[in-house]
């Protein structure tokens, strides 16, 4: 994890590897206790924990690997959500909840249900979704 | 919080570390050889009592001599109380033996859980948010929500545990029967856990508790055995169901109330992962979450005195034993469900969180304090050995930061 301050944000910033079920959950899982301890709104962490949860799920799962940033300001806390590729075919149809490309070997392992992007999108006060085989973008916007 | 049931005998303490890495909200320090317990991270969950290979920690509960205080006295056993003893001793010569400690009145838990699990459906029918449920049984997981899940007080059942309601209705029931003045009436909880005995003093979601004191069962423990053996003739109790008796193991709760879609977690290791999992959305297609402190429910209570798995076995075999078995009639179900809307069986103080672990009052300032420990985490060994007094190399890095700690109270950078 990297992180530095300016005066008036702080940023977080995590790699995320793919296929890695063994680290899976760590990034998002510190991201979660250091807005608690820092003081956080706890509604304001749990769509924090939601959002960066499913994002870095997404990119363990279906990406070549990528990387998540945080950037907590004063008012609002954006998460960006950025991968390698392969690419979302067809975004209408990846946010609609329940459809999901996970292979039936993720899906054993729990994962893969089809709610990721919904989910997020549930917990955005502002959702940006890019997506090209080079790679896909998530920009989110969590007010407090 | 001001009052505590958990304490520490220092006479017996060693410093060992045995309690130090088990406590879930890292309240316990190691100063000068003797633990010590931060009050304002404290859940009363009483892991460290059922850790500690020297009995140093123990908790505060009421005497016999404490009836002294009230005209007459109800005593009210925990459920878990019908899992200390063989099933073939009839338990109405346990509690006749209860009673013979010195109450007038002796009032079954069960009977108070069977009351919500009669009446709970209503609640999840209409229920779209917030869920899986959470329920409200166990005052250490509820504290523990407060403390580090605060997101998921909302998710928490705003109805009273079976220990309160059994206070409220016993103490109604003497005054019909025996028009004795409410203040004059004293109850009494056979308590297996010491969060029970917080919540007694310090109450969760209502301003003040109607049960007046608690008896730790193994303080009772060895009378209730000796009266047994002594007991000529014993009363008929009016005791709870199978349903109401079930409660006091991991499970009882969905089990009774017919919830299919449930997760029960027991140890509050446990517990703690599965409410990280309810707070990151993964369990929003459960109902009910039913979580305890103690390792099988609170039959694995540390004031408890027989072994939790053996306790666990004889309550399951009294829930499917068809004996226990009550039949409501649609009259007295109507009646409950009255009872149960008109909020009397309600929390009505909301329950707010408890920034124990925030770091500094100020966002900034806090993010710049946790860079620091960062950086101080990084240069201990990581080995979290807990010579230093702290439970890890981390909180020994908070402790330096946030507490003044030296950081020379770890062994590897002195040498």
């Amino acid at each position: 994890m990297d992180k530095h301050q300016d005066d008036s944000k702080i940023n977080l910033e995590y790699d995320i590897i793919r296929n890695d079920f063994k680290r899976a959950g760590e990034a998002s899982s510190d991201i979660k206790s250091i807005l608690k301890k820092i003081g956080i709104d706890s509604k304001v962490v749990r769509k924090v924990a939601i959002v960066t949860y499913e994002a870095e799920m997404n990119i363990v799962i279906h990406s070549y690997g990528g990387n998540i940033k945080v950037t907590i300001k004063s008012n609002n806390i954006i998460i960006e959500a950025y991968d390698r590729g392969p690419g979302i075919e067809n975004i209408p149809l990846a946010m609609k909840e329940g459809y999901s490309t996970a292979t039936n070997e993720v899906r054993e392992l729990g994962f893969g249900a089809g709610m990721g992007l919904p989910n997020i999108n549930k917990c955005a006060d502002d959702f940006k979704i890019k997506s090209t085989p080079e790679g896909t973008r998530l920009l989110i916007t969590i007010n407090f | 919080m001001v009052f505590h049931s958990v304490v520490l005998d220092d006479e017996y303490c060693k410093g060992c570390t045995n309690c130090l890495k088990r406590c879930p909200t890292e309240a316990i320090r190691i100063k000068d050889k003797k633990a010590d317990i931060l009050k304002e991270r404290c859940i009363d969950c009483g892991e460290c009592i059922v850790v500690c290979p020297y009995h140093a920690q123990d908790s505060i509960t009421d005497d016999i001599r404490d009836l002294n205080k009230f005209k007459f006295n109800i005593a009210i056993p925990s459920t878990t109380l019908y899992g200390q003893f063989p099933l073939e001793i009839n338990i109405d010569r346990i509690y006749q033996g209860v009673k013979d400690l010195g109450f007038n009145y002796v009032y079954d838990e069960g009977r108070a859980a069977d009351i919500i699990a009669i009446t709970f459906d209503d609640i999840l029918e209409n229920r779209t948010k917030n869920l899986p449920l959470i329920s409200s049984l166990c005052p250490a997981v509820i504290r523990l929500i407060q403390i580090r899940f605060p997101s998921l007080i909302e998710n928490i059942m705003r109805v009273e545990s079976p220990m309160e309601i059994a206070a409220r209705m016993a103490k109604k029931e003497v005054m019909n029967k025996y028009d004795i003045p409410l203040d004059e009436i004293g109850a009494f909880y056979l308590t297996p856990c010491p969060a029970k005995y917080t919540s007694i003093k310090e109450p969760l979601g209502i301003k003040k508790s109607y049960m007046d004191g608690a008896i730790a069962i193994k303080k009772v423990y060895g009378d209730l055995i000796r009266n047994e053996k002594k007991i000529r003739e014993e009363e008929k109790f009016s005791k709870g169901s199978s349903k109401g008796i079930g409660w006091s193991r991991v499970g009882g709760q969905s089990m009774t109330m017919g919830i299919k879609k449930y997760v029960a977690v027991d140890g509050i290791g446990n517990v703690i992962k599965v409410l990280e999992e309810i707070e990151n959305g993964n369990l929003n297609d459960i109902e009910f979450f039913e979580g305890y402190a103690c390792v099988g429910g609170c039959v694995g209570g540390p004031l408890n005195v027989e072994n939790p798995f053996i306790a666990k076995s004889r309550i399951r075999q009294i829930y499917e034993d068809d004996k226990y078995v009550i039949e409501r009639t649609p009259e007295e179900i109507k009646e409950l469900k009255k009872l149960f809307n008109s909020g009397y069986l309600s929390w009505t103080e909301e329950i707010a969180p408890r920034g124990a672990l925030k770091i500094d009052d100020d966002i900034f300032k806090a993010f710049t304090k946790i860079e620091e420990i960062n950086k101080i985490t990084q240069s201990l060994p990581g080995l979290d050995c807990g010579s230093c007094g702290a439970p890890s190399c981390r909180s020994l890095a908070e402790d330096i930061v946030c507490r003044g700690t030296s950081i020379e109270n770890c062994i590897f950078m002195i040498k």
